[in-house]
């Protein structure tokens, strides 16, 4: 019968002729082509000592931002929290107290920021929702490690450098 | 039977044995090396400048392995089985003739352990034994993908036996003596055995193949269908011992085939190099040649394993007993034609 769409094509699978029998020609074609390859340059990133650059949208490890003054951003309002598809930010709120003014933008600031990094699946959703600019997935591939606790990074991994350590 | 003569012989086998183990070692390295380059990689190249400890790590590595011997298996064969591959492998090196006699303090000294006049089946022997060592660790194993291996390299072996046999019937026509030496020497300069039995080359060759179980012909130990072949259940040294005589008989077998078919030590232009180095250096130079063949063709059989795929089990019977025994007998009635004639006119 007819196909309709008459992209039906027919294969044929015709017997092998005698120089294709022999197997050598295409072996020796095969051969040229493998050792053509001895000459090309390898595809090989020599890891630790060269690192490929990494294209402008990666996403990495969080760092949780510091404003010109040096002070944290983060409010701990949560929606980073609420917009992660992992539920791998958990936060606990506090109240700063006016001793603390140089270190927290905001009346309240997060006493505790924990992202689990076994849990996050790097969308970069919390940077989105982040109405603070406050979170960014700007820094290097997360290690690994032994333990599952160890994956859990609080503030302490987290938060950038304070400003005079920066310079 | 002087000490001399003793002394002689041990230090020849001890040096050879030295070199057949560094060349099996090192073509471990080199083997991953052309696997690499010959796919656009780099290859191992952490240990040492360029990865050239890869090998001594590797050895240790294995030597530090548990050794896990299987509660079902046979335990003595079990044992026996890595150490008669080897030794299997490493004993074909006695009759190659290494070089030409070479003169030291006065003192003319063969390069070759045992120049026996039946050297040709002296090989034949020692690597047909080699699948013994296959055999045994494959049944000891008592694991039903090793059993199958095991049969697998034996029907393979004495399948590509046969076509080896018949092709070097037809160099023997022709240089009318088993033994090594001779054969060596009829080669002199460029009167390669090569150039007069081309297709009896390529017959020895793909057989060759086929004995040292490499790819194409790998199917004892082919993981995708046994796991890992006759050495499943073999770990540590043991393994290493499999791996290793493999290189071993490879290198044997490269230099079985520079020896009868590309003129061992002989070389063009090798009566000039006799003049100019004297006695004892130009043989020297013989065996660097010989050796130089001897890596090209460790090479070859490198670069075939990363161009060709595997045969599927038929397809190699179906080479070895309707392709080349047939091809190597009328290489033989041809030869035998062509003799006649040259001898009557």
């Amino acid at each position: 019968m007819e196909s309709l769409s008459n992209k039906k094509k027919v294969l044929e699978q015709k017997p092998l002729s005698f120089m294709e029998r022999m197997y050598l020609p295409a072996i020796a074609k095969g051969m040229g082509i493998t050792i053509s390859h001895l000459f090309k340059k390898e595809a090989t990133v020599r890891y630790p000592e060269v690192e490929r650059e990494f294209s402008a949208n990666f996403r990495g490890m969080h760092s949780l931002k510091r404003d010109e003054n040096g002070k944290e951003r983060c409010t701990a309002c949560g929606l980073c929290a609420l917009s992660c598809p992992a539920e791998a930010i958990t936060m606990i709120a506090a109240e700063r107290k006016p001793e603390e003014k140089h270190l927290y933008r905001e009346e309240k600031y997060a006493a505790t920021y924990e992202i689990n990094m076994l849990r996050c699946i790097f969308c970069g959703l919390c940077e989105e929702a982040c109405p603070k600019e406050a979170i960014y997935l700007d820094g290097p591939i997360v290690p690994a490690d032994y333990l599952r606790k160890d994956f859990i990074y609080g503030k302490d991994k987290l938060v950038e450098a304070p400003l005079e350590m920066k310079k | 039977m002087d000490t001399g003569f003793i002394i002689e012989k041990f230090i020849l086998v001890a040096v050879i044995f030295g070199i057949s183990l560094v060349i099996a070692m090192y073509s471990t390295y080199a083997e991953r090396k052309v696997a690499a380059y010959l796919q656009d990689r780099l290859g191992p190249d952490r240990a040492g400048p360029f990865g050239i400890l890869q090998p001594l790590a590797d050895g240790v590595k294995m030597f530090m392995k548990e050794e896990i011997i299987p509660s079902t298996s046979n335990k003595w064969l079990f044992i026996v089985g890595p150490g008669l591959a080897l030794l299997c492998a490493c004993i074909g090196t006695a009759v190659i003739p290494w070089g030409s006699p070479m003169e030291i303090g006065g003192k003319i000294v063969p390069l070759q352990v045992a120049d026996i006049n039946v050297g040709v089946l002296y090989i034949f022997g020692v690597v047909s034994l080699g699948v013994y060592g296959v055999m045994i660790g494959g049944w000891a194993s008592n694991n039903k993908y090793s059993l199958l291996s095991a049969i697998r390299a034996a029907s393979q072996n004495i399948s590509y036996e046969i076509a080896m046999g018949l092709s070097i019937i037809a160099l023997l026509l022709m240089t009318n003596t088993l033994s090594l030496k001779e054969i060596v020497d009829q080669q002199h300069g460029w009167r390669w055995n090569v150039l007069y039995q081309p297709l009896g080359f390529l017959i020895f060759m793909v057989c060759s193949f086929a004995e040292t179980n490499r790819a194409p012909f790998d199917l004892p130990e082919c993981e995708t269908e046994l796991i890992g072949g006759y050495h499943t259940e073999y770990s540590s040294m043991k393994l290493g011992f499999y791996l290793f005589a493999e290189y071993i008989n490879m290198f044997v077998s490269s230099a079985v085939m520079a020896t009868l078919y590309f003129g061992g030590y002989n070389y063009p232009g090798m009566d000039y190099m006799a003049t100019l180095l004297g006695p004892t250096w130009a043989p020297l130079f013989g065996v660097g040649v010989f050796f130089v063949k001897i890596v090209f063709f460790i090479f070859f059989f490198m670069w075939v394993r990363w161009t060709i795929p595997r045969f599927r089990y038929d397809q190699l019977m179906n080479l070895g007993w309707k392709g080349l025994i047939p091809l190597a007998i009328a290489n033989i009635i041809i030869t035998g034609i062509v003799i006649a004639i040259i001898e009557k006119f």
